[in-house]
This record gives C-alpha cells, sequence and structure tokens, in this order.
C-alpha cells in the first residue's frame, strides 16, 4: 500500500485543526425586559474554550430595527450574533453601540457596516491606537475562532445624549473610568440600565485601562439614575440595579487599598498577587486572576508613589 | 606483530576519545519541563555541581503574564540549608539569566521582575554550600517581545531626565534579625536587540551595612525589566542603614542608603 503525499499531509493536518476550525459560538440570548435580552458571556478570561465570548450583550428591540449594545470577539462571533438577534426581533440590525474599546465587546463589528456602529468619539480614538495590539492578542490567544477578522473602527461618533427608534429611545450616557471612554445606556421604557464594563457583577472587575477616582465618579452617577434593573459588562443580570454597582465599587477601593498596603508594607508584586481576597469577594468569578492583573497595572505607580527617593549624588 | 601493537594502542587511546564528551555532558536529571534548552542551560550555569529539581524550592509568579515586559518572579529557598547563590532565567529568552544572586549574610530570597521573549520555563536554581544545586520553575505563557520591543522610557523619551532616581525602603521582618528590602531603580534595561538601541544595563548590586559588611551581591543581566525592582532580605536590625551600590555597562555608579524601619514588621510583610 502506498499513500500519496496529498493524503499524508491531509492526515497530518486534521488532528492539529479539528478541535478549531468551524466550531460554533453559544449564543443563547435571555429576555431581561421587555423587548430586551441578555446573552450572558463566559465569567472566564478569554481563552480558547470560549473563542473569548466573555462579554454580556444586549438584544434591543425597537419598532424601526433590532439595536445591539457590543458585538463580540470577533466576526464569527459578530455574524452568528446578527442572525440570532434578526431571528428573535424579526428585523435587521440597524444600529451596534460599542461601549468601549476592549477587543472582547468591539472586535464582533467587523460583521457590521461601519456606518451603523456607533461609539464616543475616545473610544473611536482609543480602538485606533490600541486595536491592532488587541488584535494580535486575540490571534495568538484564540486561533481560528478569530478567522477573518479585521480591526473595523465604527463608523459613527455619538454625540447626541440620547437617540430615538421610533419612540423607544436609549439615553447615552459617556462615562469614563474602566476606560477612558464608557458608553452606559438607559432604556427609557424599561428603566434598563445597560452599563457596559463600568459594570460588573460577581465577576471581578478587570483594570488594564482602568483610572480608578473617575471609574467611582462615573459609578457615582449611575447609582443616582432612575433605573430599574442592570445588564453589567459582565457576569449575571442584576435585577435590582443597585447591587452590580455596589459591588464593583466595593472591588475597586479594596482593591486600591490592598494594593497601596501591600507596596507600604513592603511586599514585592508576587506576594501582593497573593494577598487574601476578602470572604464577601468570594462568589466573584475570575478573582484572583484580576487580582494578578491588576498588581501588574498599578505596582509600579503605586511604587513611584509610596517608596521614598533614597539615592545619593553621583560622587 | 606491528599491527596488533597498533591495535593495543587504539584500544588505550579509546576511553581518552570518550572522556571529553562524557565530561562536557554530566547527567542532568530529566527535565519536567521538556525544555529544548534544559542540558545547555544547565552545562552553562550548574556545570559539574550536582542537579536537582526539589519541590523545597518555590518559585512563585502570577498566573498570566499580564505584561511580557515586566513579569514577577520570586525565588524563595527559605528553610532549605545554607544558600550561596541564586539563580533566576528563562530558557527561551535571547538573554536567559535574569540575576545571578549570592545572598551572603541575607535570607534566601529574592523578588524581581524579568522580560519574557516568548512562551518559555521560567526558573528559580540554588546553589547550597555543598555545592548541590536545586531548581524549580515551571512554563509561562507570554506574548511575544518582551526583550525585543522597545522600553516605555525610549518611547515616551524621558528616561534620560530620571535616570538614576531610586526609591527604596527596609522593614523589620518577623524573623529575628531579618530586614526586607525593596529598592527601585529608573533605569532603561536595554537589551541590544532593538534596532539601534545598544546594550545599556545595570550590570551589578551590592547590599552592605555601615560597617561594609557585605549582605548580599548579585550580578544583573538586560532580561530584567526596565526600571527594575528587587525584593531582598538581608540581615539588618531595625534602626541599622544598608547601603546599596550599583554599576551600570556605561560605568555609571548608583548609590543609595536605606535605613531599617525602626518600627516593628507590618502585618503583612511579617507573613512567611
Amino acid at each position: 500500500m502506498t499513500l500519496t503525499r496529498r493524503a499524508m499531509l491531509a492526515g497530518l493536518a486534521l488532528p492539529a485543526t479539528a478541535g478549531m476550525a468551524n466550531a460554533t459560538y453559544p449564543i443563547h440570548p435571555v429576555a431581561v425586559a421587555d423587548g430586551i435580552w441578555m446573552i450572558h458571556g463566559d465569567d472566564a478570561p478569554i481563552q480558547s474554550s470560549n473563542g473569548g465570548a466573555i462579554a454580556n450583550i444586549a438584544i434591543i428591540d425597537t419598532p424601526v430595527g433590532t439595536v445591539l449594545v457590543d458585538s463580540g470577539p470577533s466576526l464569527r462571533y459578530g455574524r452568528a450574533l446578527r442572525a440570532v438577534a434578526e431571528g428573535l426581533t424579526g428585523k435587521p440590525v440597524i444600529r451596534v453601540y460599542v461601549t468601549h474599546l476592549h477587543p472582547d465587546h468591539g472586535m464582533g463589528i467587523a460583521a457590521f457596516d461601519p456606518a451603523i456602529v456607533a461609539a464616543l468619539p475616545q473610544t473611536i480614538t482609543d480602538m485606533a491606537r490600541d486595536g491592532r495590539g488587541f488584535s494580535d492578542a486575540l490571534y495568538r490567544l484564540l486561533g481560528d475562532w478569530m478567522r477573518g477578522t479585521d480591526l473595523v473602527l465604527p463608523g459613527r461618533k455619538i454625540t447626541e445624549v440620547s437617540e430615538d427608534f421610533g419612540g423607544r429611545r436609549l439615553r447615552l450616557m459617556a462615562l469614563a473610568g474602566h476606560s477612558a471612554g464608557d458608553l452606559a445606556l438607559l432604556d427609557e421604557q424599561t428603566g434598563l440600565l445597560i452599563g457596559g464594563d463600568l459594570l460588573f457583577h460577581d465577576r471581578a472587575p478587570a483594570t488594564p485601562t482602568a483610572d480608578l477616582p473617575r471609574w467611582r465618579t462615573s459609578l457615582d452617577s449611575l447609582a443616582k439614575l432612575p433605573h430599574r434593573a442592570a445588564l453589567p459588562g459582565h457576569g449575571p443580570f442584576d435585577p435590582t440595579g443597585q447591587k452590580a454597582i455596589a459591588q464593583t465599587r466595593d472591588w475597586i477601593e479594596w482593591l486600591e487599598e490592598a494594593l497601596t498596603a501591600a507596596v507600604r508594607s513592603g511586599l514585592d508584586m508576587v506576594e501582593a498577587g497573593s494577598v487574601p481576597i476578602p470572604a464577601r469577594f468570594a462568589g466573584m468569578a475570575a478573582a484572583r486572576y484580576e487580582l494578578q492583573r491588576s498588581v501588574s497595572h498599578f505596582y509600579p505607580g503605586l511604587e513611584a508613589k509610596w517608596l521614598p527617593r533614597v539615592d545619593m549624588p553621583e560622587s | 606483530m606491528a599491527r596488533c601493537r597498533f591495535l593495543q594502542l587504539l584500544i588505550a587511546m579509546l576511553p581518552l576519545a570518550i572522556a571529553p564528551s562524557a565530561l562536557a555532558q554530566p547527567p542532568y536529571p530529566d527535565d519536567p519541563l521538556q525544555s529544548p534548552m534544559w542540558t545547555a542551560h544547565a552545562r552553562l550555569i550548574f556545570g559539574d555541581d550536582p542537579v536537582r529539581f526539589d519541590p523545597r524550592i518555590q518559585l512563585l509568579y502570577p498566573q498570566v503574564a499580564e505584561n511580557q515586559r515586566s513579569f514577577p518572579v520570586a525565588l524563595d529557598a527559605r528553610g532549605v540549608g545554607s544558600v550561596t547563590r541564586m539563580v533566576i532565567f528563562a530558557d527561551l529568552n535571547p538573554i536567559p539569566i535574569a540575576i545571578d544572586y549570592r545572598p551572603d549574610l541575607a535570607e534566601p530570597y529574592i523578588a524581581t521582575r524579568i522580560k519574557l521573549d516568548q512562551r518559555t520555563p521560567v526558573r528559580g536554581a540554588v546553589q547550597l554550600a555543598s555545592g548541590q544545586w536545586l531548581v524549580a520553575g515551571g512554563w509561562v505563557d507570554a506574548a511575544g517581545g518582551g526583550c525585543s520591543a522597545p522600553p516605555v522610557g525610549r518611547i515616551t523619551g524621558d528616561w534620560a531626565a530620571h535616570l538614576g532616581e531610586m526609591r527604596g525602603e527596609a522593614w523589620p521582618m518577623g524573623t529575628q534579625g531579618s530586614s526586607r528590602l525593596r529598592i527601585t531603580f529608573r533605569h532603561p534595561m536595554d537589551t541590544g536587540l532593538v534596532a539601534n538601541i545598544p546594550t545599556y544595563a545595570i550590570e551589578e548590586m551590592s547590599v552592605r551595612s555601615e560597617s561594609g559588611t557585605m549582605l548580599g551581591q548579585m550580578a544583573l543581566f538586560a532580561s530584567v525589566s526596565e526600571d527594575p525592582a528587587i525584593t531582598l532580605m538581608p540581615r539588618a536590625a531595625p534602626g541599622a542603614t544598608l547601603s546599596i551600590v550599583a554599576h551600570d555597562t556605561n560605568g555609571r555608579t548608583y548609590a543609595a542608603k536605606v535605613p531599617v524601619a525602626r518600627q516593628s514588621a507590618s502585618v503583612l510583610a511579617a507573613q512567611p
């Protein structure tokens, strides 16, 4: 028996790619308010097993078409999301909001016409600066899940404070803190707050581009809204509307205090990433993982702030 | 007869012919990480000294390499006996060794941050007074380019304005007579692997007591992160002053004095 070279190559290639190629994203929208569905992302790090689908996404049925808030990590996700959303509402997608620059929320816009994709001007600027690097990072982590995904920038800058879709009005709030530009939306018809990554719920907040004082200010203004429930950027739906806000605030305050205490008492970065996490955060997914990422984000700055200068003039 | 003598000579020479290669490759233990560079690095760092992988040596690092330019690593060999050398290295880095530390009068503990140029084993090796090396480590996944991307200070352009700034503090520890010293430098730690930026790195650092007794000394390499931060545990009582001196590859000297605080050990720092 002889094997042709082509058959050999095919045989070699199959096991390597069979696990990933053509894998599909499980997209299960759950109704959370009248005409609004939430797709709950995996409350885990971006990894091959979830294809990067870790962010929550909102589908809003309006009289004039379907509105999406965030779009997932890849072209494949964006396409699947559009099919699911349009099947649900029976109306074409006419608007996609991108809440902030991070790729788990925005790379999926590759599946849509940029003219219907809207984001804050700051977010578009930041995506233009960092998008290529994010794209490289996702391709490295996710491989085939990302096939065909190009960096696309939102074509529409949000400058208005609300947008009306045939009578269903969405309030658009330009905030910051999780990143330099964070969009939060309030559906006036149902009182549902869609918080983007300003809100994490039972899933530890991520801080790679965070400004903690600005984040706190943004949470203060969200807490004052007349909303009845909240759809966070990560973690389960919050039917109370205040729990995700309070929990996110609690975590970032603890984080700042814990890292400051670690620097001031002489811990190195490895030790700071190993400090005990308070019991009240025990139900929070990815807590240790995000703590260690946050150590990487904040520790050098805290050292420069708290460790005194000790150098002597060069002799 | 002459032919027989020739054969005898040949046989007599055989061990000589084999010996050099046998010497060049001592039987290092099988690498649990199965690194392609294990034997090469073992030869370079351990030579003919005995080596074993030992779970009592703790090489600690976070579960994710969030920043491949600055990956925190701590090597803790307290409780294994008298330690003469501690080496932190990453097999697949173009500059594998980051730090080679001699804790002369210090607890065998060192923490720092290193660059990762790709997914690589990261290891800590500790030599006992007996000559025995103990090794620990693991594979760390990382995005590429930690050693071959320009440092942030080169991009922002302000590295020279801050060169030589040192920050530090020292705390008494729960262990009697030991202190915990943290020292940071502003330094680009250029690897020489970025176009048009030659190697420029801090290459040695020592910590002495007020009377000049050497407490700990180390060689540093450019695979240590930009703006190095180092944690050591030199023997010094509360109220003592530690004297730190470092040199870089341009011959610049960095000197600092850090008092060991008189207050009692903080709760966090006193943790074992």
